[in-house]
């Protein structure tokens, strides 16, 4: 069967509190906190950008698989933060890994779920036998504008899947794809940061597609939430995949095993699929896995993933993402952070 | 002047109705007072809207409404009085109708507020403050209200807590409206823990933004006999401005244009603030609540806090104020509010309150006032 033989993640080291930003815009950090659940997030050095989170998070995908890059078919990066506006950022990628110049190459681009996209469209061109193995990537440097709500969790991560037919870590048992035309956050051509619609980003946007992706994919797959050992959905904030899935009806002990956002902050497109691996990395053979993701816009993909044997041979060969979001992190002040983030703006 | 009455009232949910355009909510809600009338044609109609240009880009709300319910070509006018917009067009609407020009008026007010990001809809309020004495120096309404709090607390000891215990009264009612946008109760804690806005207000003391419409039929009572079993007729009505800005005032406790638009409708009336048996009042924020209560002469001057604490004001009380969950818990939609308090004191009256129904009241009085009080519609109705 078809599904994941190797995944990997990365996440700068770099993390700014919760507290150090709303100490600058004298907003009420507690209610931050309180209300949507943050602590911190990951902020990109300046040399860090999504191709170079990509090639590290692909690196640690091909350490757990071992296979020859050559032998990889399709490249896709997902993120709405790509370097270049015209340049693909799986260019890059591809010959970074070894794996020009057979390859299929493209960018995908649905807010918060481009890396899903990838993951949908790898998993599926597998299935179709035209290429071995397949790389998706979910990855951003987010954007959120200086004082704006989405500054306290804009973060940067990524996490990459090999797909193929041998070696299987874990089998793709269903996907499914869930999509309405709802413009809940947007950035336009030019503008540096993104827009949205304040509480009109919750229900009808992502709650409804959550959901709706969530309930579509057991009833396709004729599962309940009692069937999963994990959930990991969308993570903006630290409340909202928790509100979702009491609303599903999954526990909280099913969600927290990939709910890394108090620490990480949203990682955009890498937010869902992170949380895959963090699962994976604790996961056992027989596991079945739910991922939902969110994009604005609006959508959600969803899989499921049961785990196999291989789990135990491929788990210890690259870096865990618990282990990269605890360990050597390094704490910045507002102003590095700025000049990181590319928020001052020099004369040259 | 003929004596007039209220012969339908409509009111569909409010909250955030994002799938719902203004003129959607507005017809759905009209279609229901005409219903409730039990009629099809009107000879004109009001609608107070404060601000539609600011929160959908529409303005000529008038005549569009008038078409969308299918009245056109009757004549049809939007009036604007900052937050007394939906007061002031039942006002109007009862002259219309009194004066003998019009036998069937339908009065209404709507305000669809969340199409725009809360720094949008808090500019827009904001422009019923005096933009170049207030609005200059980066006041918004919330700050204004702050002012009053905090002059009302070192004047007259009110405190803190007082002030959260209108809120949990409004709250306590309005979880007893199933139209109210928050229908639930909170706690005095809860309050004193939210989120401070504007020292002393806390998140739990502003009234919410909201998407709604009310609408009300006004006839001649002698038409109105014939129709209803039980007729509400208006009985006061009275309307008076003030400085908009609150450096002009005197008295930053005191709500002189609620004093004066109270004076003209008790006048009018023949009544005095001991025959009123419930109240709506214009509560924009806790404070407001308190020195409305005090400039109608319902609480002596700075025993507003005490009342609520006392517990005079609750749906038992000696003199219930806000049984529908005022504006905190019911929504405010700002052009909609003022007729949506009338709606409450007609099912009140009528005995159709639901599980906020108080016992058998006669006389009702409804407030509603722009700005920081730059403008006040009072109104009193009996149940015949």
């Amino acid at each position: 069967m078809e599904g994941i033989v190797g995944y990997g993640a990365y996440i700068p080291r770099n993390r700014i509190k919760v507290e150090e930003i709303a100490k600058v815009w004298g907003a009420d950090a507690p209610s931050y906190k309180r209300g949507l659940m943050l602590e911190e997030k990951s902020v990109p050095s300046p040399d860090q950008d999504t191709i170079t989170m990509s090639v590290e998070a692909a690196k640690n995908a091909l350490r757990r698989c071992l296979i020859n890059p050559k032998e990889i078919g399709a490249v896709y990066v997902g993120s709405e933060s790509h370097p270049y506006a015209v340049k693909p950022s799986g260019t890059v990628l591809a010959e970074a890994l070894g794996a020009t110049p057979e390859v299929h190459t493209a960018d995908f681009e649905f807010a918060c779920k481009a890396g899903t996209e990838a993951m949908y469209v790898v998993l599926n061109l597998v299935k179709t036998g035209d290429i071995k193995y397949g790389l998706a990537v979910g990855a951003d440097t987010s954007q959120g504008a200086p004082g704006d709500a989405l500054e306290y969790s804009a973060a940067a991560g990524a996490a990459a899947f090999i797909f193929g037919h041998e070696n299987v870590i874990a089998n793709a048992l269903e996907s499914y794809s869930y999509m309405t035309d709802t413009p809940d956050f947007w950035r336009r051509e030019y503008q540096y940061y993104p827009q949205h619609g304040g509480r009109f980003t919750g229900d009808p946007a992502y709650f409804k597609h959550v959901v709706g992706a969530a309930k579509g994919i057991m009833d396709k797959a004729g599962m309940k939430p009692s069937d999963f050992e994990y959930v990991t959905f969308h993570q903006p904030n630290g409340k909202f995949p928790f509100r979702v899935g009491k609303m599903l009806g999954f526990e909280k002990k099913q969600i927290e095993t990939g709910w890394l956002v108090n620490k990480l902050g949203n990682t955009y497109s890498g937010s869902s699929p992170l949380g895959l691996t963090a699962i994976l990395d604790v996961s056992k053979p027989g596991d079945k896995i739910l991922i939902v993701s969110y994009g604005s816009g609006a959508g959600s993909d969803a899989f499921i993933f049961e785990v196999t044997k291989r789990i135990d041979k491929a788990r210890d060969l690259a870096p865990k993402t618990r282990e990269l979001l605890d360990n050597n992190r390094c704490y910045l002040e507002y102003g590095e952070y700025a000049k990181f983030r590319q928020k001052i703006k020099k004369a040259i | 002047m003929r004596e007039v009455a209220v012969i339908g009232v409509g009111m569909t949910k409010w909250g955030e109705l994002w799938e719902k355009s203004l003129r959607t909510i507005f017809v759905e809600t009209a279609l229901l007072a005409l219903d409730d009338a039990g009629v099809d044609k009107i000879d004109s109609m009001y609608v107070g809207s404060m601000s539609s240009g600011l929160f959908v880009g529409q303005e000529h709300i008038a005549s569009l409404l008038a078409d969308y319910l299918g009245q056109v070509p009757v004549p049809s006018a939007r009036i604007e009085t900052a937050c007394a917009s939906g007061g002031l067009a039942l006002r109007l609407g009862f002259m219309e109708v009194a004066s003998g020009m019009s036998d069937v008026v339908l009065v209404s007010g709507i305000e669809k507020m969340t199409d725009v990001n809360g720094y949008e809809a808090t500019y827009a309020l904001g422009t019923a403050a005096d933009q170049e004495y207030e609005g200059y120096h980066g006041i918004t309404f919330p700050g204004l209200y702050a002012l009053i709090a905090r002059a009302h607390m070192e004047k007259y000891g009110t405190t803190r807590e007082q002030l959260a215990l209108v809120a949990v009264k409004n709250h306590l009612n309005g979880s007893k409206n199933p139209l109210a946008q928050f229908p639930f109760e909170i706690t005095v804690d809860s309050v004193l823990n939210s989120v401070l806005i504007a020292d002393p207000l806390r998140i739990l003391d502003c009234s919410p933004i909201t998407d709604g419409a009310a609408a009300a039929i006004l006839c001649p009572v002698e038409m109105a006999r014939k129709m209803k079993k039980q007729v509400v007729k208006i009985i006061g009505s009275g309307h008076a401005t003030d400085a908009i800005a609150l450096s002009s005032r005197k008295d930053l406790t005191w709500l002189e244009a609620t004093y004066q638009a109270g004076k003209r409708a008790y006048a009018m009336a023949d009544k005095k603030p001991e025959d009123i048996d419930i109240l709506e009042v214009h509560d924009c924020f806790t404070i407001a609540e308190i020195c409305v209560l005090e400039a109608l002469g319902i609480v002596e001057k700075g025993k507003g806090g005490q009342a609520v604490e006392d517990e005079v004001t609750y749906l038992d009380g000696k003199i219930p104020v806000n049984t529908s969950g005022g504006l905190k818990a019911k929504g405010h939609p700002v052009g909609a509010t003022g007729v949506a308090q009338v709606i409450e004191i007609v099912k009140q009256l009528q005995g159709e309150a639901g599980k906020r129904q108080v016992k058998n009241p006669r006389i009702g009085m409804a407030q509603n006032m722009g700005g920081s009080g730059g403008s006040t519609v009072v109104h009193i109705f009996e149940r015949e």
